[in-house]
C-alpha cells in the first residue's frame, strides 16, 4: 500500500512539474531559448496568492485568478523588455545569460519585498479527499486537484494549438520563424502569446505546488523551476505530451527514490536522469531529430 | 604590389606586439596590486577585514579566469563551475587532513593538495565532458547547472575516516565507516571537513592567479587556441577544415575545471571547517561568478580578475548597501548583456560613439 501512496504522490508532483514544463517546453519550441526565469515566475505567483488569500483575506478563487493575470502580464513583460532586444544576437549565450539575471532579479526583489523568511501558504484546496481501502490509501484533495488541473491544462492547450488560429501560428513560428512572416503571421505577437500562456501556467503550478508543499521563500521557484526543464528534455522539448510524460516519470522517480534511496540524494538521481537521457537519447522520449543546415 | 605586401606584413606585427603588450599589462597589474596590498599590510595600513579578504579574491579571481575560458573562448555557458570547485576544495582537504602527519614541510604538502585537487576536478571534467560536449548552448548549460548539483548533493552525503587498516568510505552516517581504535572521521556528511590546515596565503594566491594568467594566456595564443575559437565562432566551418571539435572542447573544458580546483583548494585551506553549501557551491555561486566574467568582459581576461577582485571587496566596503547588492548585480548582469548584445543596441553605439564622430568629422574635412 505505501508503495501505491508513494507512486500518487510521485503523479502529483510531476503534474506541477508537467505544468511547470509545458510553459518551458512551449517557450523552448519558439523562442528557441531557455527562460530560466520560468521558475522564479512561480515563486512570483505563488507569493501573490499568499499576499491576496493570507494577508488581505480575499477569496482563494479570486487570489488564483490575480496570480494568473500578475504573472501573465510579468512573463510578457519579461519578453518585451530583456529578451526581445536580443533576438538576433550574434551569440545564443547572450539571451541565456540576461535569462539567468532576470531569474536572479526576480528573486531579489522577491527577497526585498517579502523578506527572507520562509511563509507558511495556506493550500487553496479545503476539500480534504478520499480514503480508499479502510483508510490504508488516502489520497489528499490538492493530490486530485493537481492531477485533473495538469490533465485539463494539457487537453485544453493541444486542442488550443491545434484547432485555434493562434496556436497554428505558434506552430508555424515554431518551425520556421521567417517563412511565417512572410504568410503574414505577426510573430512578435506570437511569441509574447506564447510567454503569456507559459507564465500564467506558471501561476497556477505555483499555486499548486505551493498548497502540496507549503513553504513559501523568495527560492522556492529555482529548484521546481529546473527540474521542470529536465522533465522538458526527458519527455522531447518542444513537446507538449513529452512534456507531460516527462513530468510526471520525473514525479515517480523523486519521490520513489526519496522513499527507496536516500532522501538527500534525491535530486542528484533526478539530475543524473538528465544526464543518462542526454547521453542515450538526447532527443527525449517524444523529441524530433533536427538535422542541423549548414 | 611589394608595397602592399608589406605593409600587411607590418600591420600582423604590430596587432602580435599588441597581444603581448596586453598580456604583459595583465601580468603587470597583479604584481603591481599584489605589490601595493602587501606593503599595506605590512605597514599595518589595512584592517583585519580586509586582510580576510585578499585570499577570496585570489579564489574568485582564479575562478573567473576559469569560467571566462569556457564562456569566452570556448563560447558554452558552464553552470557547474562551482561544482568542480567544490571537487577541488573538498579533494585537496582530504589529502592535506590525511598526510598533515606525514609531510612535514606545509609548502610542499600545500603544493601537492593543490595538484590533487587541479587533478580530480580535471578527471571529472573529463567525465562530465564526454556527455556534455556533444551538447550546446543551452543544453549545456543545464547539465552542467545539474552536474554541480549532484556534487554538492554526493559530498553533503559523503563520509570518511581514515585508520590503520587505511581508508574507509561510506555514504549513510558516521558509525558505518567501522573505524578500528584511534581511527579519525575526515569527512562528516553535511559537517563537512573540519580542521584543515591554514596554508592559503595571499602570496600564494597571487602566484596561482599568474600562473592560471599564464596558462589560459598562452592558450589562446597557441595553435589549439586558435581553433578553439574557431568552433566557437563558426563550429561546421571549423569541422570542415578538419578541426577536432571533441579534441579541442575536452581540452578547453578540462583545463577550465582543473583550474576551478585549484581555485577549490585555496578557499579550502583559507578555512577551518568546509561544508558543501549553497552558499559556496550551489547553483547561485556559478552565477555569481559568471557575473565577474560579464562584468569584466567575457573573453578578456583581464577584466576578470578586475571584476572579481572589485566585487570581492565592495560588498565589505558597502556594507549598509548589502540587501540591495545581489538586486543591483542582477540589474548589471542584464544591462550589460542588453548593452553589448542587443544589436538595436550596437548600431546605436556604433552611431553615436566618439570614434565614428572624429573619424566622420575628418572625413568630411578631407572632401
Amino acid at each position: 500500500m505505501s508503495f501505491i501512496n508513494y507512486l500518487i504522490s510521485g503523479i502529483s508532483l510531476g503534474s506541477v512539474y508537467a505544468i511547470i514544463a509545458l510553459g518551458y517546453t512551449m517557450v523552448y519550441g519558439i523562442a528557441k531559448m531557455l527562460n530560466f526565469a520560468h521558475g522564479d515566475v512561480i515563486m512570483i505567483g505563488a507569493y501573490t496568492v499568499f499576499t491576496v488569500a493570507s494577508s488581505i483575506g480575499m477569496n482563494p478563487a479570486v487570489a488564483v485568478i490575480l496570480s494568473i493575470v500578475v504573472c501573465t502580464v510579468l512573463g510578457m513583460l519579461i519578453e518585451r523588455v530583456a529578451y526581445k532586444p536580443l533576438r538576433q544576437a550574434a551569440s545564443p549565450l547572450a539571451v541565456l545569460i540576461t535569462a539567468i539575471g532576470v531569474s536572479y532579479l526576480l528573486q531579489n526583489v522577491a527577497l526585498l519585498v517579502f523578506g527572507p523568511n520562509t511563509k507558511s501558504f495556506t493550500s487553496v484546496i479545503s476539500w480534504k479527499g478520499v480514503s480508499l481501502a479502510d483508510g490504508k490509501l488516502n489520497i489528499s484533495g490538492v493530490t486530485i486537484v493537481t492531477i485533473a488541473a495538469c490533465i485539463v491544462i494539457m487537453v485544453a492547450l493541444t486542442s488550443f494549438i491545434n484547432h485555434s488560429r493562434a496556436g497554428q501560428a505558434m506552430l508555424a513560428v515554431s518551425e520556421d520563424k521567417g517563412a511565417a512572416q512572410l504568410m503574414g503571421i505577426n510573430v512578435n505577437g506570437t511569441i509574447a502569446l506564447t510567454f503569456a500562456i507559459g507564465s500564467g501556467l506558471a501561476a497556477v503550478a505555483g499555486v499548486l505546488l505551493c498548497s502540496a508543499y507549503p513553504t513559501l521563500t523568495p527560492y522556492t521557484g529555482a529548484m521546481p523551476g529546473i527540474k521542470a526543464f529536465v522533465a522538458a528534455v526527458f519527455g522531447g522539448i518542444g513537446s507538449i505530451p513529452g512534456a507531460m510524460i516527462g513530468g510526471i516519470l520525473l514525479g515517480i522517480i523523486e519521490i520513489l527514490s526519496k522513499a527507496y534511496i536516500n532522501q538527500q540524494l534525491s535530486d542528484a538521481i533526478v539530475f543524473s536522469v538528465l544526464i543518462i537521457v542526454l547521453l542515450i537519447k538526447p532527443t527525449g522520449i517524444l523529441g524530433r531529430n533536427i538535422q542541423e543546415k549548414v | 604590389m611589394s608595397k602592399k605586401n608589406s605593409s600587411v606584413n607590418a600591420k600582423k606585427k604590430i596587432n602580435i606586439r599588441k597581444f603581448l603588450k596586453g598580456d604583459l599589462l595583465t601580468y603587470l597589474m597583479v604584481i603591481a596590486v599584489y605589490a601595493v596590498l602587501q606593503t599595506m599590510v605590512a605597514t599595518g595600513n589595512m584592517k583585519s577585514l580586509y586582510q580576510g579578504l585578499l585570499v577570496p579574491m585570489c579564489v574568485y579571481s582564479i575562478m573567473a579566469l576559469s569560467l571566462n575560458l569556457t564562456v569566452g573562448v570556448m563560447g558554452e555557458l558552464s553552470l557547474g563551475h562551482a561544482g568542480f570547485m567544490c571537487l577541488g576544495a573538498f579533494s585537496g582537504a582530504i589529502f592535506s587532513k590525511i598526510t598533515s602527519d606525514i609531510i612535514a614541510v606545509d609548502l610542499l604538502r600545500f603544493i601537492l593538495a593543490i595538484l590533487i585537487g587541479a587533478a580530480v576536478a580535471a578527471f571529472f571534467g573529463f567525465l562530465i565532458g564526454i556527455p556534455v560536449l556533444r551538447l550546446k548552448g543551452d543544453y549545456l548549460a543545464i547539465v552542467t547547472l545539474a552536474f554541480g548539483e549532484i556534487i554538492k548533493n554526493v559530498v553533503n552525503v559523503f563520509f570518511m575516516g581514515i585508520d590503520k587498516n587505511g581508508l574507509h568510505l561510506s555514504m549513510k552516517d558516521e558509525m558505518s565507516l567501522n573505524l578500528a581504535e584511534g581511527g579519525k572521521t575526515i569527512m562528516k556528511g553535511p559537517q563537512g571537513i573540519v580542521g584543515t590546515p591554514n596554508d592559503s596565503t595571499f602570496t600564494i594566491g597571487v602566484v596561482l592567479i599568474l600562473i592560471t594568467l599564464v596558462i589560459v594566456l598562452n592558450l589562446i595564443h597557441s595553435r589549439s587556441g586558435r581553433a578553439i575559437m574557431a568552433i566557437r565562432d563558426n563550429r561546421i566551418a571549423a569541422e570542415s577544415i578538419g578541426i577536432h571539435i571533441t579534441k579541442y572542447k575536452m581540452m578547453a573544458f578540462v583545463i577550465s575545471a582543473a583550474l576551478a580546483g585549484v581555485a577549490g583548494v585555496l578557499y579550502s585551506h583559507n578555512l577551518s571547517s568546509l561544508q558543501a553549501q549553497p552558499q559556496n557551491f550551489g547553483y547561485n555561486m556559478s552565477i555569481m561568478i559568471l557575473v565577474y566574467v560579464v562584468l569584466g568582459g567575457i573573453g578578456n581576461m583581464r577584466g576578470s580578475i578586475i571584476a572579481a577582485s572589485i566585487l570581492t571587496i565592495l560588498p565589505e566596503l558597502l556594507r549598509s548597501f548589502a540587501d540591495y547588492r545581489m538586486l543591483v548585480y542582477a540589474i548589471v548582469l542584464i544591462l550589460m548583456m542588453l548593452f553589448n548584445w542587443a544589436p538595436a543596441c550596437l548600431e546605436f553605439r556604433e552611431r553615436h560613439s566618439l570614434k565614428n564622430m572624429f573619424a566622420g568629422k575628418k572625413a568630411k574635412e578631407v572632401q
